[in-house]
């Protein structure tokens, strides 16, 4: 059958999922994967690799916890490095996910229902990564816990005027809400799976997430009200999530953090970065699960164009950032503009506007959009460009504030990259995992894509 | 007559238009203690079986205003009342601090109720049901359409309904034992 | 992303495209000329751009963990070696010395736990005496204070008597007689040391030698009499490698005998140094001329005017109105200059010394200016000045007739006012001549320190019995057959003289930790009178001192109070010999001069293994932890070199190998060098630090010589400094962090002073009524015309909130933990800088930005309006710290406090918390002192809420300057109060709304208009 994945340059868009296809055959071509494909060496290979990353991230996170936070290049001025770092860009990838799924279904972008499975899970994943940051980076980690909203044995509380109690609610209602949501949208699949699955153990283990489904038209009348409530609660949510992230920075009074723009700009990062990670996921698995049909030029295309106009609206954040570092007529704002073009860490500044200016500019070029290893690349470029620009904001910000006395540099350690790194391995291990073990794909939203669905709504 | 043995009557069909004309028929036959199944949710279904209201929005409703307020009250009472401390010489009730956790609440509280009231509701966790002695009624999670007259509705009758399900030229028809 | 591998690579062009300038000094002199109004800086690297970081690229460790996980740094060591020690359990005794001594406050019979007593002693470095008060805790000494009702302290203290305390601790302290290398007693020795004595009877003991440091203490002095006079054969040496030598030579040029000269500061309009560095410790009187030069820098009554010309930087240098940098060599021509413009009623006399015009110049204006004030001025020359400068300063005092005005005379303090060198000389000859058989050393390490030339080893090694007596097992020790562990100052009894000859007794603090000897007890054996104690000894030569029945009275007011009651010296009326100074040919002035120096941190060495002294940042150059070679812009400018380069400095045919500091207002053609690093045995803190230039220094020209040989080697070396970025531009700015004018600008316009916030510039209703209705609110001002620079504060801070020492590694971190640190800025021509100290502690805002954004409340504000710390609280994510804008708090990385070695447990303030690992700590203006004062205050029921008596924070009470005032700012007529009226009081970026509690007073100078002009 003819490639529908690849459109010709001047073709009008590609379709969602290729013809040819019904109820069945996307049930069977899905659930395949899960149930009946046998383990690939491939998989097992890239499992391992992943796991063995993994490993290096605990080697970093034992030392840390026998040593101190001081095995990591922090220091007096310069209070967060990598952790915070990997923090917010990790959260930014998380958005994605959630994005899409509640977003585009408010919006009604069916073209969502493939993709939006596995954009959430890379959420919950990234929301996972992120998490784990705040934790490491206290001197006492030990006792995280205190910023829990609970009175300690004096009846003293946690403050809530601090951006990082913010943070405490913000991340853990997003990575709850983002969890249920993905579980809910797998139920009706489980139970697909308890029907096909023939060993009698897997049917049990997804028989219990079930939960017993039995497609009643009632429980979907029920469950399609809850899922669009859930869709419509998570798009404020996902946007609220980066902006109190921003609040760390925005509410201190460091020259380069004390901005109103850091919100939007936040965010519209955190959605460029995640769009580029979904697509640095989904061309591989489209390619050697063969999703053609299912995640069509038509996602990778559409995710392309939503990088490029997120693209635009943080550079208008680094150019708004700039324009009033000038206007201000601020002595130390006025300095971050000037350290930032002429400091030490100057060529770290061009290299981010490299990467999340410049180079995404081929986007506008359709064809571009449509070679999937440009794009993969392009992604890429996009990702180290968002975690560069989270280093200029966390470190080139605080190691020259106010008094030159203090006047600091960060240095980050093998401990600094063994974690970071170490992370990247979590990630993709836990996407190893779930492309393994759960529907990668929304197979009952697949279903309603199928003409003859459609054709219910036409009577 | 009524069989104790027997829990209901279950029609398969091939296409979700037949299952809806059907649907809506056997509403309009007069039966109640119905309901219809589809691999998919399908708006036109639970209209047909006469099932409007579903009562999720309410409580998603509800449990986002208790998260909202209690979150904010928590926050008042705890800086104002329970244990005030100057922190940066910022006022005790600093409301605008404490708008960001109201709203996170308010989300997390309205969107777990809602999840929550769905599977209440739904009666769901729940793991056994007599439909599920049907063999054929696996299909409904992948490809095939049902509906089910349960022998507790009133005008149920073993036979008089096996007929009535006769008219819709099901695919197939069988028993549901309980 | 490559940027672990850029940190690795020297090659700094990529990171940085904008800066490809290694130091690149053109840019240099473009941005002095094209800066405009005051521009302030710090290195030539920040005035160059970034080469500052170039060269902390080039560091080595900041490239990964691996280096400092392992070698945990110094402290780490410290920590594990002094867990092993064979000290284990000490902590549970607290060894009281037998006799009775008498406390300060109190009767020691009602010691209440918790309630320090005090007790006055004190502290003796080069013979002259700092008196001291010492906090003691059950008996453990554990913070020294200045005595406010000594003359020569008047509550002042220096780094060396601070820091003494940790010396006393320091578990790397002899521990053990050592004979042969193997441990021994006491009473071995007093049993072995009878034969060799009975050897030298025959001979009437002329084959014994002595050599100590230089003493003063009276009791001492009798007792070496009482020695020679059993053996008049002996011999008995003096030598310190750091001595006055210069002074005693001085002054018999100038009186035909040996003076001692004292200043009176407070009487002085015009104050002219000749390479003095009378304004930092070790200079004897230090305290008490920075108290009274300081008192007469008020700009609201009589400020005086300060010249200083100087051969290297120094923190006095930096107070004057005008300095002038020139090489050693040239002091004496300038000083000539100066009497002969001082004798002319009128004119200036054409006698060609060889000075410059701008020179000339100046001189013409000191002299006009001291003639002007005639007997209100005063002339100081400096100790490493050779003999005839400091005549040519006694006829100045004397022409202008300052004599018993601003300077007196008085006998020497030093008990044998010997020339310290020629004795050492003899000694050596003696020994060269195997006419010594028994050496006995107090006190001394001349293997480490004695001058070069002399081959003092060889010599030493000729001696059949050599006896070592001092407090660590040192260079010196290890090649004697017997050493004897002495005991600290703060262990035994004894008394010395201050520079103004009042004599101090000094009394134990604690029983010998180590059972260490004093040299009262050593002599004591010696002269064959082994159970005579320390105590006794003392005691009996006062008692024969004092006539009268009523000794016992005398003796516990003398110890109660410190010292003994009118035994300062008397003025001595001497005339002085005009001194003709014979103008040599002006060394040419292309060849490189090399001064040596004292450090200001360890001084001769002797103070290596003291870890607070060792992380005190340096005046001038904030380096901790290591010596380097100071060289002047030009200088470095020719050679190539840049902060961190290491040089070969080489004289003779002797070659020490630094690194280079670019120090700016050093003088051209001139490099100075450190005394004191490089120590091969000092203990865990000294041994290894920094660099041994004691091979360079010859007995001919102790102090400068020319002929230098200064060329560039490969490699760098990391110099710690505390400071990173040290000018206060950024970018195109100069930011207001120090504010200054001239005397006359304040007078014209007294609000030059400008930037105060609004009060009502904010949204808030704020807590103003609520502070003003508690009892105290407190405050504090630091007078920046005060400030001396001296570190003192430091090192109080240090002492009393028991702050931890990071190691050198940490520090290059950005890790040190000092709460109160003293920025030094540099503004104007690099060649010869104006300097500013600015101390910075925790300004305790009333809006703290670092309080807001703690999410665990671990900070808060208390009623009284301090910033509070709970350390309890602390979660530890050093958010306060970034939102600090004074960069003040200070964050436990490791588990930086040392929670195991016995003694410093003993050490610490009972009062203050010991940080653990992963918390964060700064400055609470002393919270455990206040809360102290309100206890007893409440106990007193006192309505009177002025605590300007009572209650002195550590850093203002150890403040010789007085530049620190801390109090109540509710109560008007507190001074924190009146000083916050004052037209200077200035909050440090104020415009930031953070409405500090402790304020700035801008800094005054008072230039000649002659050479402003």
């Amino acid at each position: 059958m003819k490639d529908l994945t690849q459109v010709e340059p001047g073709e009008q868009k590609a379709p969602v999922m290729a013809p040819g296809h019904n109820y069945g055959t996307i049930t069977d071509k899905i659930s395949s994967i899960v149930l009946k494909k046998p383990v690939s060496k491939g998989w097992i290979l890239g499992f391992l690799v992943c796991f063995v990353i993994l490993q290096w991230m605990l080697y970093g996170i034992t030392l840390l916890f026998f040593k101190g936070v001081g095995v990591w290049g922090v220091n007096i001025p310069i209070g967060w490095g990598f952790a915070i770092v990997n923090f917010v860009w990790w959260i930014g990838i998380g958005h994605a996910g959630t994005l899409i799924s509640a977003i585009l279904l408010l919006l009604r972008q069916s073209w969502r229902n493939s993709i939006n499975r596995f954009a959430e899970a890379m959420t919950l994943f990234a929301v996972a990564c992120a998490g784990m940051f705040p934790i490491f980076h206290l001197g006492r980690p030990w006792v995280f816990y205190w910023l829990f909203p609970y009175p300690n044995t004096m009846g003293y509380w946690p403050n809530f005027r601090s951006p990082l109690v913010w943070d405490v609610f913000a991340v853990s209602t997003y990575g709850t809400i983002s969890l249920v949501f993905w579980y809910v949208g797998m139920i009706p699949d489980f139970a697909t799976l308890r029907e096909i699955a023939d060993k009698k153990w897997i049917k049990y283990v997804y028989g219990m997430l079930a939960l017993g489904w039995r497609n009643s038209a009632r429980h979907w009348s029920r469950y399609e009200t809850a899922y669009l409530l859930l869709a419509g609660l998570a798009t404020p949510l996902v946007l609220s999530v980066h902006t109190v992230v921003s609040f760390d920075f925005a509410i201190g009074i460091v020259p380069g953090w004390h901005t109103t723009i850091f919100p939007p700009y936040f965010v519209a990062g955190a959605i460029y970065s995640g769009f580029a990670m979904v697509l640095v996921l989904a061309i591989p698995i489209r390619k050697f699960y063969h999703l053609e049909d299912f995640i069509t030029a038509r996602h990778i295309e559409n995710s392309a164009m939503v990088m490029l106009a997120t693209g635009w609206i943080v550079a208008y954040g680094y150019a708004f950032e700039a324009f009033m570092n000038w206007y201000g007529g601020d002595v130390y704002e006025g300095f971050v503009r000037f350290n930032r073009l002429h400091g030490p860490y100057a060529f770290w500044y061009f290299a981010l506007l490299t990467c999340n200016l410049l180079i995404p500019q081929v986007l506008w070029f359709r064809r571009v959009r449509l070679n999937n290893f440009v794009l993969f690349l392009i992604s890429m470029d996009i990702l180290i460009g968002m975690w560069l620009e989270r280093f200029i904001i966390v470190v080139v910000s605080l190691h020259r504030d106010f008094l030159n006395s203090s006047f600091g540099m960060y240095y980050p350690t093998q401990i600094d990259w063994a974690i970071f790194i170490g992370t990247l391995g979590f990630f993709t291990a836990c996407m190893f995992l779930f492309m393994r073990l759960l529907p990668s794909i929304s197979i009952f939203e697949l279903r309603t894509l199928l003409p003859e669905a459609e054709a219910v709504k036409h009577e | 007559m009524k069989d104790p043995k027997i829990y209901g009557l279950l029609a398969e069909f091939d296409t979700a238009e037949a299952v809806v004309e059907a649907a809506q028929r056997t509403y309009a036959a007069g039966y109640r203690k119905i309901d219809a199944y589809s691999p998919f949710p399908i708006e036109e279904l639970w209209e047909a079986i006469g099932f409007h209201k579903n009562g999720v929005a309410p409580v998603c409703l509800l449990g986002g205003l208790l998260g909202g307020t209690g979150a904010y009250l928590l926050q008042w009472w705890i800086n104002t009342i329970s244990y005030p401390v100057n922190i940066g010489g910022r006022p005790f009730h600093s409301w605008p601090a404490f708008i960001i956790v109201t709203f996170e609440m308010t989300i997390l509280f309205g969107g777990l109720s809602a999840v929550f009231g769905m599977l209440v509701m739904n009666g769901l966790p729940q793991p056994y049901h007599p439909l599920f002695n049907v063999d054929r009624f696996a299909g409904v999670t992948r490809d095939r359409f049902f509906i089910a007259i349960f022998a507790s509705d009133a005008k149920y009758d073993l036979l008089e309904t096996r007929e009535f399900l006769q008219t819709l030229h099901p695919h197939s028809i069988s028993e549901v034992p309980t | 992303m490559k940027m672990e591998e850029q940190n690795g690579k020297p090659h700094q062009e990529e990171v940085c495209p904008g800066k490809k300038d290694k130091l690149n000094l053109e840019s240099a002199n473009a941005l002095i000329a094209e800066t405009k109004g005051p521009e302030f800086w710090r290195s030539l690297e920040e005035l160059a751009g970034s080469g500052e970081f170039q060269e902390m690229m080039h560091r080595e460790f900041p490239k990964g963990a691996s280096e400092w996980l392992d070698s945990v740094s110094r402290r780490g060591f410290m920590k594990l070696m002094g867990a092993s020690l064979a000290m284990a359990g000490m902590t549970a005794c607290t060894k009281q010395p037998m006799e009775a001594i008498v406390p300060y406050v109190k009767q020691p019979e009602d010691v209440i736990p918790g309630k320090p007593l005090f007790y006055a002693t004190a502290f003796t470095l080069g013979g002259y005496a700092a008196p001291l008060l010492v906090e003691s805790h059950l008996f453990r000494p554990t913070k020294i204070e200045g005595n406010d009702k000594h003359p020569a302290s008047l509550g002042g203290t220096d780094v060396y008597s601070q820091a003494s305390v940790l010396g006393m601790y320091d578990p790397d302290r002899s521990q053990n007689v050592i004979h042969a290398g193997d441990v021994s007693s006491w009473g071995e020795f007093q049993n072995f040391i009878r034969g060799p004595l009975k050897g030298q009877e025959a001979s009437q003991g002329a084959g014994i030698r002595i050599l100590s440091g230089a003493f003063s203490s009276p009791a001492l002095a009798d007792q070496v009499q009482a020695f020679l006079k059993l053996y008049p054969g002996a011999k008995w040496h003096t030598y310190e490698p750091v001595n006055r030598d210069n002074a005693l030579e001085g002054a018999k040029l100038a009186f035909g005998q040996p003076v001692e000269t004292q200043y009176h500061l407070e009487n002085a309009d015009v104050v002219v140094s000749l390479d003095a560095d009378f304004l930092y410790a070790g200079f004897p009187g230090f305290t008490k001329y920075a108290r009274d030069f300081a008192a007469r820098r008020n700009p609201d009554s009589g400020m005086s005017r300060f010249y200083a010309i100087e051969s290297a930087p120094t923190s006095s240098g930096v107070k004057a109105d005008h300095r002038l940098p020139v090489r050693a060599s040239h002091v004496g021509a300038i000083a000539a200059t100066i009497k002969d413009g001082t004798f002319l009623v009128k004119g200036f006399p054409q006698i060609d010394r060889g000075l410059t015009e701008e020179e000339t110049r100046f001189m013409r204006a000191v002299s006009r200016d001291l003639r002007a004030h005639s007997g209100s001025s005063v002339v100081i020359p400096g100790e490493h000045q050779p003999p005839i400068v400091h005549a040519l300063a006694h006829a100045i005092n004397a022409q202008l007739g300052n004599v018993g005005k601003t300077v007196v005379y008085t006998d020497p303090v030093i008990a044998n006012p010997v020339n310290q060198l020629e004795s050492f000389k003899d000694l050596v000859a003696d020994m060269n001549a195997g006419k010594v058989q028994l050496l006995i050393l107090s006190g001394v390490n001349p293997l480490f320190d004695a001058p070069v030339d002399l081959n003092f080893a060889k010599a030493f090694e000729g001696v059949p019995l050599r006896i070592h007596h001092g407090l660590y097992q040192d260079e010196t020790a290890e090649h004697c057959h017997w050493h004897i562990n002495q005991a600290d100052y703060l262990e035994a009894w004894g008394d010395t003289r201050a520079f103004d000859g009042t004599v101090s007794l000094v009394q134990p603090l604690i029983a010998p930790l180590y059972d260490g000897k004093s040299l009262h007890d050593l002599l004591a054996v010696l002269s064959g009178e082994p159970q005579a104690s320390g105590h006794e000894i003392v005691q009996a030569y006062w008692q024969k001192q004092h006539s009268g029945a009523d000794f016992d009275m005398f003796w516990r007011r003398s110890l109660h109070d410190g010292f003994v009651a009118d035994t300062a010296y008397s003025p001595k009326q001497v005339a002085a010999k005009s001194a003709n100074f014979a103008q040599s040919a002006s060394p040419d002035a292309k060849a490189i001069e090399i001064n040596f120096r004292p450090d200001p941190s360890v001084y001769d060495g002797r103070f290596s293994n003291n870890a607070w002294l060792q992380e005190l940042p340096k005046p001038m150059s904030k380096i901790t932890w290591d010596n380097c070679v100071w060289i002047g812009p030009a200088m470095a400018e020719r050679l190539g070199v840049q902060k961190r380069d290491m040089v070969r400095v080489a004289l003779g045919d002797a070659k020490v190998d630094l690194p280079v500091w670019i120090q700016a207002g050093h003088p051209d053609n001139s490099v100075t060098v450190f005394l004191g690093y490089g120590r091969k045995r000092a203990g865990r803190a000294g041994t290894g630090a920094g660099f041994d230039v004691y091979p360079l220094r010859t007995s001919a020209t102790p102090w400068f010589t020319t002929g230098a040989q200064v060329s560039k080697i490969s490699g760098t070396y990391i110099l710690a400094s505390t400071q990173g970025y040290q000018t206060m531009d950024a970018g195109d700015v100069t930011r207001p962090i120090v504010r200054t004018a001239t005397l006359d600008e304040y007078r014209k316009h007294a609000d030059f002073n400008e930037e105060k916030p609004p009060a009502e510039l904010t949204l808030y209703p704020g807590y103003e009524a609520q502070y003003r209705s508690e009892n105290y609110a407190w405050g504090m001002t630091i007078d920046l015309n005060s400030c001396v620079g001296c570190n003192n504060c430091i090192v109080a801070c240090q002492s009393e909130n028991n702050i931890a020492v990071v190691g050198k590694e940490q520090v290059n971190h950005g890790r040190h933990m000092h709460w109160i640190r003293v920025d030094a800025y540099y503004q104007g021509d690099r060649n010869d800088p104006k300097a500013y100290f600015q101390p910075v502690p925790c300004m305790q805002c009333e809006n703290a930005p670092c309080e807001l954004v703690c999410p665990v409340g671990a900070t808060t504000h208390s009623t009284e309006g301090l910033n509070d710390m709970v350390y309890n609280r602390c979660v530890g994510t050093r958010y306060c710290s970034n939102n600090c804008p004074y960069k003040v708090r200070r964050f436990n990385f490791f588990l930086f406090s040392d929670w195991d070695t016995p003694q410093y447990k003993m050490m610490r303030n009972p009062d203050v918390t010991v940080r653990s690992r992963g918390v964060m700590e700064k400055c609470t203006y002393c919270v455990q002192r206040i809360t102290e004062y309100r206890i007893k205050s409440e106990e007193s029921g006192t309505k009177d809420y002025n605590t300007d008596a009572d209650l002195k924070t550590a850093c203002q009470q150890s403040c010789p300057a007085n530049a620190i005032t801390f109090g109540n700012i509710n109560v008007a007529d507190s001074q924190v109060s009146k000083l916050k009226k004052n037209q200077r009081n200035y909050g440090l970026l104020d415009d930031l709304n953070t409405r500090p509690r402790t304020t700035y007073l801008a800094e005054i100078r008072n230039p000649n208009p002659e050479l402003e002009a």
